[in-house]
């Protein structure tokens, strides 16, 4: 058994990472070449937030099967803090998007269309 | 122990390394774009950004209480956006 995880899990951690790593090389792309606020928002609001927690959930599996049997109990329980922090970046982070979005929109900055330059 | 060694040295240093350029590419959004919203975005972008790169640092470096830092630095980032968008929509941000 754990041999098998052994052989298993190093291939799933890096492709769950790799993907993680596409996500967040899309947003910042995103941030960088759309043409107005909202559309940079649209971008990496979502894949920020989906490559992050891809990256922390497989640093997770890595921890919890790879790095800690052998380690000690406060070593062995950093996982239940990977978890806080991947709750806490799925709620907190399209929470923020969400309020500067707002506050842009109620101060006026007007949406980009068709046509127009960029901004 | 192996396979520690190559995780630490093949994946995450690399991983690290691409995330801190992503990193300087979204500080040109942060310093040239045009308006304040923009850069309130793209700095809550880095700080996001940051908390991965310091879990990742935590493994590199061998050391797992880094994730502490990245936990306290999520919420920080966090509340520092809630409050620039608070001030940028209201102008004030306590409100009575």
């Amino acid at each position: 058994m754990v041999e098998i995880i052994g052989t298993i899990l190093p291939p799933v951690v890096i492709v769950l990472m790799a993907v993680g790593l596409f996500f967040m090389l899309a947003g910042a792309a995103g941030l960088l070449r759309f043409p107005d606020f909202y559309t940079r928002l649209h971008a990496t609001g979502k894949c920020d937030t989906l490559g992050e927690v891809l990256i922390i959930f497989g640093l997770l599996l890595y921890h919890f099967f790879i790095y800690s049997p052998g380690a000690e109990l406060s070593v062995k329980l950093v996982p239940v803090k990977l978890l806080f922090l991947i709750a806490f970046i799925f709620l907190a982070n399209p929470t923020a998007t969400h309020a500067i979005m707002k506050a842009a929109y109620n101060t006026g900055v007007k949406p980009w269309k068709k046509g127009d330059a960029r901004m | 122990m192996i396979e520690e060694v190559f995780m630490r040295e093949q994946v995450f240093l690399p991983i690290a390394l691409v995330i801190a350029f992503m990193i300087l590419l979204c500080l040109y959004r942060a310093a040239l774009g045009p308006g304040v919203f923009n850069r309130v975005a793209a700095v809550n972008v880095i700080g996001t950004k940051t908390i991965v790169l310091l879990v990742l640092i935590g493994y590199i470096f061998d050391r797992p209480l880094f994730f502490d830092i990245s936990l306290l630095y999520a919420l920080l980032n966090f509340i520092g956006t809630i409050a620039f968008a608070k001030y940028l929509e209201r102008g004030e941000i306590w409100s009575r």
